[in-house]
């Protein structure tokens, strides 16, 4: 089957530069699969090249080299976006046109019929909960409530394929919490979300598959069980009222011993520490078990160890120079 | 084209919206104004001098328009990003500039309409009471329909001048747009010069520069017939069509050149 979304050794350089111009290399070979149906997580740090992928993709930018298609179509096919909403980063809008005015242009631009548009439009306001502010001019409205009507437009056409930059960007708790409600909603509708974001936890929350960029470079991707290291890394064991005589047996078996409160402790067991036998000699000797946790990888840590490997030299520039290694390049979600 | 013209309509709103109609008032004081003092300071001339006054500024205003809401249309979206949404519809780039500048001549339109129906109104004001007789040796009659001829050709000249301002705003910053636009607009004025530049500078290679420039750059004396009109002067239909004629062929090739370039442009 056809991936929803794909891209081929996509690159694409930006002068830099008044007089003579050098290029500066944004994105360097990114090859990357989305599945029709899946929450994909585009990750990074900033300046990564995550915007610039978003960019190509609705071609607001052109590649320097490489490809890319959007439901077996190339990007620059103008009527494949019938089925692609997009939100960018930290949208903006018309100051004097209202919320409904705008959904109503961009109906009409999507040729959405005109006896189902009005309800199309007041149906998206309601959903984002900007109803009852739609005939408020936009250059009233906050930064979180403009971040609603980006999401309102970019849902307008009931898309296939919805390209989110940044989605939480200036929304609230509550707001945040609405969106990733709405993501999870999408997916069970059957549509693809390919968001970028570099806040981790929205990504552990929703992505069934997430790639992770760093200097325009694929520095990982894949499904996140996969990707981290989700074999026990070892065992944390909160416990209290351990007599001293014990506790101080115990700290010569373990990894560490951390005092919490005067009489409660964390203890830090290496994987193959065998809690379930320590339980049994804490408890024995009067102990209480708070709580027992393995110890894995989270998206935080890989996030950081693969950002970390990219290294610290400079970003590929100039297309005239020597080829060498590419880190990560190639590896196909 | 339907998507060109969904674009139109979204300009001409904004623009209302944008008080940019807000001249009209001060193109209405002045008139008004300008017709009670004229009207004690001269003798049978008034309704001349209101004419003059009425069309100049009606080509004043408008281009205003012209140059400072042409300069931003595109830059000020590009700037401000709100092209981006935009441009992730199903549209061409083509759509949206041309949209653009069809919006543009509507609100342009709706000015120069408004502005010459006061026009009208105070020339009408000012022909009450006025004996036949007088009325009768003034060059053209108070109620002339040729000042429509001179308000038409103002229009052709603004859309062209707003052509202008469009391409520039493609690649340029409105700053700069606002420079270029404003000085081909001066140096269209004297086209005519550049024609015989080398008789009035005396320099061969000035007249093939001048001469060249006359073929490149648009005439836009040629959409002034205002004096004309104000002193009852025929102006040909055919003087007309072909003006229009050369300003249509001239805003369609810096359309296409519009055109070109923003397909080309990164977003950055």
């Amino acid at each position: 089957m056809t991936p929803a979304i794909r891209t081929r050794d996509l690159t694409k350089d930006f002068p830099v530069g008044f007089w003579r111009p050098r290029p500066y290399r944004a994105l360097d070979g990114l090859s990357i699969e989305v599945a029709h149906g899946e929450v994909f997580g585009f990750l990074g740090p900033n300046g990564a090249g995550k915007t610039t992928t978003l960019k190509l993709l609705m071609q607001l930018v052109f590649p320097t080299s490489g490809e890319a298609e959007i439901l077996g179509r190339p990007v620059g096919d103008v009527s494949i976006r019938h089925r692609i909403g997009y939100l960018p980063e930290n949208p903006y809008f018309y100051d004097h046109l209202t919320a409904e005015e705008l959904l109503t242009y961009y109906a009409r631009l999507f040729r959405i019929d005109p006896s189902s548009r009005r309800q199309r439009v007041t149906a998206i306001l309601d959903r984002l909960g900007i109803g009852a502010e739609r005939r408020l001019q936009l250059r009233k409205f906050s930064k979180g409530m403009l971040q609603r009507v980006g999401i309102a437009q970019a849902l307008l056409n009931e898309p296939d394929v919805i390209v989110l930059d940044e989605p939480m960007s200036g929304l609230d708790p509550l707001g945040r919490r609405d969106v990733r409600a709405l993501i999870l909603e999408l997916r069970d509708q059957g549509r693809t979300v390919f968001f970028s974001s570099h806040i981790l936890s929205d990504a552990e929350a929703l992505c069934s598959r997430v790639a992770i960029l760093a200097k325009g470079r694929l520095a990982a991707a894949g499904r996140l069980s996969d990707l981290q290291e989700f074999a026990v890394q070892g065992w944390e064991l909160v416990v209290s009222g351990v007599p001293p005589d014990v506790l101080d047996r115990v700290r010569r078996r373990v990894r560490s011993v951390t005092s919490i409160t005067r009489d409660r402790y964390s203890i830090d067991l290496a994987a193959d520490g065998h809690p379930e036998q320590l339980l049994g000699e804490l408890t024995a000797a009067g102990a209480t078990l708070i709580a027992l946790n393995p110890i894995r990888e989270t998206l935080e840590d890989l996030f950081v160890r693969r950002v970390s490997e990219m290294g610290d030299g400079a970003r590929p520039a100039a297309p005239t120079r020597e080829p060498r290694q590419r880190t990560g390049r190639g590896n196909v979600a | 084209m339907t998507a060109a013209l969904s674009v139109a309509g979204a300009v001409f709103r904004e623009s209302v919206r944008d008080r940019i109609f807000y001249n009209l008032v001060l193109f209405a004081v002045l008139l008004v104004g300008a017709s009670i003092v004229i009207g004690q300071l001269t003798a049978g001339q008034d309704v001349k001098i209101i004419k003059d006054l009425g069309l100049s500024a009606t080509s004043v205003f408008g281009l205003f328009i012209s140059i400072f809401v042409g300069i931003n249309i595109v830059s000020k979206e590009v700037e401000r990003r709100s092209v981006y949404p935009l441009l992730a519809k199903p549209i061409r780039r083509s759509e949206f500039i041309i949209g653009k500048y069809v919006g543009l001549l509507l609100t342009l339109l709706m000015n120069i309409l408004v502005m010459t129906v006061a026009l009208y109104s105070v020339l009408f004001w000012l022909k009450r009471g006025v004996p036949e007789n007088i009325q009768g040796a003034w060059d053209a009659p108070a109620m002339d329909p040729a000042l429509l001829k001179a308000i038409g050709l103002i229009y052709v000249d603004l859309a062209l001048v707003t052509a202008l301002a469009v391409l520039f705003s493609t690649y340029s910053s409105p700053m700069l747009s606002a420079v270029f636009t404003v000085c081909l607009y001066v140096v269209g004025q004297f086209n005519e010069d550049l024609k015989r530049l080398d008789q009035i500078v005396g320099a061969p290679a000035a007249g093939i520069i001048g001469k060249a420039c006359y073929y490149v750059l648009p005439d836009f004396a040629k959409f002034d017939v205002k004096l004309a009109v104000v002193h009852g002067v025929t102006v040909s239909g055919g003087y007309m069509l072909w003006t229009t004629a050369y300003a249509a062929a001239y805003i369609a090739a810096l359309l296409f050149g519009a055109c070109v370039i923003f397909s080309r442009r990164d977003f950055k």
